[in-house]
């Protein structure tokens, strides 16, 4: 595989404050990669490096590299549109755009050049498929997205950013403001999006990084201190801080 | 520690404390709603014995184009339209500059946008509205009559002292509800690899658009209700203009150059009375739909 994700020497910088000190780690493609840690070790800020949502942040800077394949995705060459259209985030809280459920999965592709109308119309039935919404919304397409439910809205910004069709998707702790009922939804919509997609997910919770993910990687103080096979990680870590972290004994 | 004896004592305190500033405040809000309404009654009397007293056609007076009072024609149209016709043009003027200058503040430069603006913006709100006026009619009538036909004075150099006058009002609105807009609303869309214009005009614009318009009633509320600046600039002409260029009159204009003429209790005052209460009628127009706009905010 060309296209697989990689961190090398990644060291992020907020002002003097050093959030991320030096990760190199790579991801394995269409397989779930946990990132776990106390509050505050950098997950956040590692995985917006990773498509360059920290550009949007005054004062914070980069050193080392992220590479796609043998792309630097901050070399002057990359335009950095292309790149977050491969490369999807969604965040904790569900940030719906104040437009309708089609406007909200329709805006990406529009402004990716698409202004077919009945193209939109599939792509916006693909995303909210993908998105195991589209039955619940089908018949409301058009009324104001913030209508949904919590766990809705958060589907519908899963199903946004698969609007555009990444190889990547970026999720930072996507159901940890969700009931359980929408969280198992969100989980088993993780299983099923990696079979085709490469999914990065930072969570607190440890029974959600077991379930969900093939790979883990522990944060500690902005470093990485161990990445492994999740069932490895989860039954016999090598660093006693990992051991106690995935118990409960802190963070 | 307070000992139990105190208790009483303590609450007996506290309740005339709460009972002297609930009759103060009280108090105030009483006077207040007091002077509204014989304000509110004031003028509407004196503007209805314009019709009940004076028998002056009321159609006559909303839809006459001829204001001789001499003659005993009171047609205040021209002054209608030239109000509305210079407080619509300040404000198409007016808003896109203003929405520029809170992008500008809030989106594309705001470490320093907006230390750099705010007290400008500031300053051209807290300028005198006569000062205006005075600028207007010594460097703007100069370069119209030169630039363009006519004398100078008219409805255009009316629309753009206004435009500067409301710009503030626009732009301060404008910035607030930007400044408020969510930050992961834009995290969205540059996430979804939109760029910083596309941005822009499809989420941050669309978002906080009724705000924006809730500014622009307000600015167009206060052009509505400016005299003196306009007066001064406008030709003060009692014609319907029939292009920018051409002398006008607006109804602040007409009541203030004509109050100390007329004497109270004639129906040349009283004509003018109808005037302030057309005004006042618009204020409450402009205000319910202000209340509209962020009614519909806040679904
Ligand atoms: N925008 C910012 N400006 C300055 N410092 C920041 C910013 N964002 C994060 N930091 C700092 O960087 C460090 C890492 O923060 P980050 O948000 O990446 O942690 P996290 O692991 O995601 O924590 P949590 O689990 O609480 O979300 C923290 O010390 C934090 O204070
Ligand atoms: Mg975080």
């Amino acid at each position: 595989m060309t296209d697989t994700l990689r961190t090398e020497n990644l060291k992020v910088y907020y002002g003097e404050h050093e959030a991320v000190k030096g990760i190199d780690m790579t991801f394995a493609e269409q397989s779930v990669t946990a990132l776990i840690g106390p509050s505050g070790c950098g997950k956040s800020t590692f995985l917006r490096s990773l498509n360059r949502m920290n550009d949007e942040i005054p004062g914070s800077r980069q050193t080392g590299n992220i590479w796609i394949g043998d792309k630097d995705i901050n070399s002057s060459e990359t335009d950095v549109t292309v790149l977050r259209q491969k490369i999807g985030m969604v965040w904790q809280r569900p940030n719906p755009f104040y437009k309708s459920i089609y406007e909200n999965i329709a805006f990406g592709p529009k402004y990716h050049g698409i202004k077919n109308r009945k193209q939109l119309d599939q792509i916006v039935e693909d995303s909210l498929r993908k998105a195991a919404l589209w039955d619940e919304v089908k018949d409301r397409l058009h009324t104001s997205a913030l209508s949904l439910s919590g766990g809705q809205q958060q589907r519908l910004c899963i199903a946004r950013a698969l609007s555009v069709n990444p190889d990547i998707l970026l999720l930072d702790e996507p159901a940890s403001a969700l009931d359980p009922i929408s969280t198992s939804k969100i989980e088993e919509l993780i299983g099923e999006l990696k079979k085709s997609l490469t999914i990065v997910i930072v969570t607190h919770n440890m029974q959600q990084a077991a379930r969900v993910s093939d790979f883990t990687a522990y944060f500690y103080l902005g470093s990485l201190m161990e990445y492994n096979e999740t069932s490895i990680i989860f039954t016999n870590p090598s660093k006693p801080n990992t051991q106690e972290y995935i118990s409960g004994r802190f963070g | 520690m307070k000992s139990n004896q105190d208790t009483p004592l303590l609450l007996r305190k506290h309740r005339t404390e709460e009972w002297i500033g609930r009759g103060y405040t009280t108090i105030c809000v009483l006077f207040l709603i007091v002077i509204i309404i014989s304000i509110v009654y004031f003028v509407a009397t004196k503007g209805i014995s314009t019709f009940a007293i004076n028998n002056v056609s009321l159609s006559d007076f909303l839809f006459g184009s001829t204001w001789s009072p001499d003659d005993n024609k009171f047609g205040a149209l021209p002054f209608i339209y030239g109000s509305f016709l210079t407080s619509l043009l300040a404000a198409v003027i007016a808003s896109p500059l203003s929405v520029c200058a809170a992008l500008f503040m809030t989106e594309i430069v705001p470490s320093w946008g907006k230390k750099l603006l705010q007290p400008v913006i500031e300053l051209l709100a807290g300028i005198p509205s006569v000062v205006y006026g005075f600028i207007g009619l010594s460097i703007l009538v100069p370069f119209m009559r030169d630039t363009f036909p006519g004398q100078g004075i008219g409805v255009a150099a009316g629309a753009i002292v206004l435009s500067i006058m409301i710009l503030p009002t626009i732009t301060s609105i404008a910035t607030d509800a930007l400044g408020a807009l969510p930050r992961n609303l834009k995290e969205a869309s540059y996430g979804l690899g939109a760029t910083r214009w596309q941005t822009i005009y499809g989420v941050i614009i669309p978002t906080v658009l009724p705000s924006i318009l809730t500014g622009v009633v307000l600015g167009m509320a206060r052009a509505f209700g400016e005299a003196l600046a306009v007066q001064m600039v406008i030709g003060n002409a009692p014609h319907i203009p029939t292009s920018l260029f051409e002398s006008a009159s607006t109804l602040t204009s007409v009541i203030t150059l004509n109050m100390s003429n007329t004497v109270m209790g004639s129906v040349q005052n009283n004509a003018l009375w109808s005037m302030a209460m057309i005004l006042m009628l618009m204020t409450f127009v402009f205000v319910f739909v202000v209340r509209l706009l962020e009614r519909r905010h806040k679904l």
